[in-house]
């Protein structure tokens, strides 16, 4: 790849890009819609706080580390997709990635709520990061990559 | 009442209130995802959008104005931006443009449907413009998603638009609508 790459051709520089089977993503989100509905019915319980804790860390490993230490993608490599057929096209770990970065925030959020007692805005923030997971893995619709747009738009005017 | 006795119930109301939060975002999410699925990538034509006069580069003129010659008139910036970006890469008989981003999960699968329109129909261009890159094209056409895929006729006027995947028979369909009594164009 050299400096001839057109960058108002965002399709040039593809073959370089990291590549995942995309239904890992929808599996971790079907996971992950699980137990962040097990967590809003647990707010403010020890076990509501732990299932909080867990998610921001599985969350933080997809978005920092990369999709490979996502824990639901590792479940998803190892005991899911030996029993699946080959996948009918491959696509960018960039999007599935950023959408990790979005759960981050808000469970980061939650985590934090949940530490200093504020339970209403610990749910609130789960029900966001549900709705993503849930809207993901039913319908393959990423919100976080759906807001990117407006979101550039909005910044450097 | 007991206090334990109320203690119990205040357990017992914010176990619901999760419940009943996870019910509800459920359900709004699930509208939202059929809604989404329905009409995510469906082709539009351009003036039947919000867009549209910024689009289409026709003015609607008030009743009291001098009557204007369309071809004379000033294209609006958001033409003259398209047609900045487009130049050299029109297509002869149509061009299909096709806005993406880095964080998009279908605009791979947008591209290649098109490309593989493109290479079938003759004088069709397929350009392909980073969103992220051409901001000020991007307000200007007020695009909002990636991907976004216009549709151009041979003057480079928006005829017809999509936000979101479209299907290749849809695709194919609006060409034929752009380019009508084309005989080599059967499919």
């Amino acid at each position: 790849m050299s400096s001839t790459i057109d960058r108002t051709s965002a399709g040039a520089g593809d073959c370089t890009r990291e590549q995942v089977d995309p239904r890992g993503p929808r599996f971790g989100g079907a996971v992950t819609t699980v137990v962040l509905a097990v967590a809003l019915v647990l707010v403010g319980t020890p076990a509501g706080f732990v299932l909080i804790a867990w998610q921001t860390l599985v969350f933080a490993l997809g978005a920092l580390v990369g999709l490979q230490a996502q824990p639901y993608g590792i479940v998803y490599r190892r005991l899911v997709r030996p029993r699946l057929t080959p996948p009918a096209e491959l696509e960018d770990a960039a999007p599935p990635r950023f959408a990790q970065a979005v759960g981050l925030v808000f469970m980061v959020i939650a985590l934090i709520a949940s530490v200093l007692g504020v339970p209403v805005v610990a749910t609130v923030a789960i029900a966001f990061a549900l709705a993503a997971a849930f809207l993901n893995a039913a319908f393959n619709f990423c919100l976080g990559c759906e807001m990117y747009l407006l979101g550039a738009r909005l910044r450097a005017r | 009442m007991g206090p334990g006795m109320h203690r119990g119930c205040e357990r017992f109301g914010s176990d619901m209130t999760g419940l009943w939060v996870v019910l509800g975002v459920l359900g709004v999410a699930t509208v939202f995802g059929l809604w989404f699925q329905r009409s995510s990538g469906r082709i539009r034509e351009a003036r039947d959008a919000g867009p549209s006069p910024a689009l289409t580069g026709v003015v609607p003129a008030a009743d009291d104005d001098p009557p204007v010659d369309i071809e004379a008139d000033a294209p609006t910036p958001a033409v003259a931006a398209l047609a900045a970006a487009l130049e050299g890469r029109m297509g002869e008989r149509a061009t299909v443009v096709q806005f993406s981003s880095a964080f998009c999960q279908p605009c791979r699968a947008t591209r290649r449907i098109l490309e593989e329109v493109t290479v079938l129909v003759p004088g069709v261009s397929h350009v392909e413009i980073d969103a992220e890159d051409n901001l000020d094209l991007v307000r200007a056409l007020d695009i909002r998603r990636t991907p976004t895929v216009l549709f151009l006729d041979s003057q480079g006027t928006v005829r017809k638009h999509a936000s979101g995947q479209p299907r290749k028979a849809d695709v194919i369909a609006a060409l034929g609508d752009l380019m009508p009594g084309s005989p080599d164009f059967e499919i």
